[in-house]
């Protein structure tokens, strides 16, 4: 029963598999993205080099303070937060009524120094971080080899992304969230913080990065560079999904992770490029993108 | 002292240049030179961030690369060859990019400059890491040997001091004036009846080309075509020398160049070698923070208070 129709299907759902893991990444990734545009209106172009920083974080913990993966999964996401809630704090904001652009080319900059910083500290080559004892293994399943810890992966993320999602559409400081998007001057007049919550919900959406990236730690190699090329691929899921909604940005992702998988089956010469096809795709038919509220 | 003199007092400098510096050095600043100029074009004066335009650098060094490599061409004729691929690259994806705006302008272009960095890392022609090493640079016209390096400087100034003053031309026509007008406002250049994405679309292809024939130059001077002209890197570095000497300016960008090429030059030798990208970094920070009309700016400002 391995073939059908000529399809191999072991190749097949491995593929799907590997698929849906990076879809949980971009899923990941695209949330933190989407949730900070929304209040800040600047595109985090140091995301990825967060991502890189929370796998380099865990791979830190375990290997100076002997903090295993839980610890890690735990206190990652806070640390690499505090560290976006201080850049927010004494980087952007000094620049939050200047053209958007000038946000930007910061982040950029900022990710610059990390991704050069780690090259040097580590090298470009990459550190291997074990899996944990706990998720060793996996299961077999009619079609398939399923490795425990990248089930974990796939649960831990749709977890997160759906915990968000009810955090943001359906509770009072979501409530606040989004007033804040539509009209942060209205929301100060009621005696809101306004900048608070910025700083806030920069601190949380760089930290979903983190978690992304402890999460990507055993499976992916951690190296400086796994932050920048992640990145971009997001960015054509952003344009391709639009940042108008938080659940927008999580289907997208995971589907472009899908769709990936399956051109890696199919014809593996596009799998690198068949994200930006797809956005070239949107673009030509629907240019304010899948979920996109603009013109 | 007016602007003729000072544009004269610049021109005689450069034709003096090579009998101080190093001519490759002044080559690459040239180029560089002219692909932040090409970039300003769109960023400075239309308000476009292109965060992919590394793509139209390196194609125009591949096509040139590969054409001067495998068949008897002259380098003009190259030349015209990498130009031509890379306002085509830019007509299609200029169509697809100004569809969007602002900051989704920017994360298009960088996007399709990904799609066409994986399209060079797996095409034949291209040598893939590796790259096209031992580009001859052939005799211009046929009749002028390019291979030394003094010919080859001011050969590359002439490609320089055209495509500068394509740009000044650009910038101070009719055109350059609607351009400006889409920066400044968008929706009030819409309504006066302007198609404002014809005009972008326009520049987008100017810039492009431009971007292409330094890539092409570059490739001659280098004699080598390789990832890094394709690389989002070489995007972020175009976008850091143009802020770095001042955005929208004429003479920024030129500044802007031979700063970050200077002082890459002197990080390569000394002992913050493996801190380059560190310290861009911290330049785009700086610059973002405190330093937002750039050097040109700066100057100009310094300029008018003081006399």
């Amino acid at each position: 029963m391995a073939e059908f129709l000529g399809i191999n299907l072991f190749g097949l759902f491995g593929q799907l598999l590997v698929g849906l893991i990076n879809g949980s990444f971009y899923a990941l990734l695209a949330l933190g993205l989407a949730i900070i545009f929304g209040l800040l209106k600047i595109i985090n172009f140091s995301q990825g080099a967060l991502y890189m920083l929370g796998a380099f974080a865990a791979w830190m913990a375990l290997e100076y303070l002997q903090l295993n993966y839980w610890y890690a999964l735990f206190l990652v996401p806070i640390v690499v937060g505090i560290f976006g809630i201080l850049l927010e704090r004494f980087l952007i904001r000094p620049i939050a009524n200047e053209d958007h652009l000038y946000s930007l080319l910061l982040t950029f900059g900022i990710a610059l120094i990390l991704q050069g910083l780690f090259t040097d500290w580590y090298g470009s080559s990459g550190l291997p971080y074990a899996i944990p004892e706990e998720l060793k293994g996996g299961t077999r399943l009619p079609f398939m080899y399923l490795p425990n810890y990248r089930a974990w992966i796939i649960v831990c993320s749709l977890a997160v992304c759906a915990l968000t999602w009810f955090m943001i559409e359906k509770t009072k400081l979501g409530a606040y969230l989004r007033a804040g998007t539509e009209n942060p001057q209205l929301m100060q007049a009621f005696g809101i913080n306004v900048p608070l919550i910025v700083t806030l919900t920069y601190g949380f959406g760089v930290g979903l990065a983190g978690l992304a990236g402890v999460l990507a730690a055993p499976v992916y190699s951690v190296s400086p560079e796994m932050g920048s090329s992640i990145l971009i691929v997001v960015f054509a899921i952003v344009v391709i999904g639009g940042m108008g909604s938080i659940g927008g940005a999580i289907l997208t992702g995971l589907a472009m992770g899908i769709v990936e998988g399956l051109t890696k089956y199919f014809y593996p010469e596009a799998s690198n490029t068949v994200i930006f096809l797809v956005m070239v795709l949107v673009l030509l038919t629907k240019p304010a993108g899948l979920f996109g509220k603009e013109a | 002292m007016n602007n003729k003199t000072l544009n004269f007092s610049i021109l005689a400098l450069a034709l003096a240049a090579p009998l101080v510096l190093y001519p490759v050095f002044l080559m690459k600043v040239l180029c560089f030179a002219l692909f932040a100029c090409a970039f300003n074009l769109l960023l400075g004066f239309v308000g476009l961030l292109s965060f992919g335009h590394a793509i139209f650098l390196g194609s125009g060094a591949y096509i040139t690369g590969h054409l001067m490599l495998n068949y008897s061409i002259t380098p003009e004729v190259g030349i015209l060859a990498g130009v031509g691929a890379s306002a085509l690259i830019g007509l299609i994806y200029g169509k697809l990019a100004v569809k969007r705006e602002g900051i989704y302008f920017a994360m298009v272009t960088l996007a399709l400059a990904q799609l066409m960095f994986f399209f060079y890392l797996q095409a034949p022609f291209t040598g893939g890491e590796d790259g096209l090493q031992g580009v001859p640079r052939g005799f211009l016209f046929g009749l002028i040997d390019l291979s030394d390096n003094l010919t080859m400087y001011y050969f590359v100034l002439a490609i320089f001091i055209a495509g500068f003053l394509l740009i000044y031309r650009t910038i101070h026509s009719p055109f350059g004036q609607v351009l400006k007008a889409i920066r400044e406002n968008e929706a009030r250049a819409i309504s006066l009846g302007y198609k404002v994405n014809n005009y972008k679309l326009q520049a987008f292809v100017i810039s492009a080309a431009l971007a292409g024939l330094a890539g092409s130059t570059k490739a001659l001077v280098f004699q080598l075509a390789s990832l890094n002209d394709v690389h989002w890197f070489m995007s972020g570095e175009v976008v850091l020398m143009t802020l770095l000497g001042g955005m929208g300016t004429i003479w920024g960008p030129v500044l802007g160049a031979g700063t970050i090429v200077g002082l890459q030059n002197f990080l390569a030798s000394g002992p913050l070698a493996n801190y380059i990208h560190v310290v861009m970094g911290v330049v785009f920070v700086v610059c973002v923070l405190a330093f937002r009309q750039g050097l040109v700016g700066e100057l100009q400002k310094l300029v008018r208070k003081n006399f």
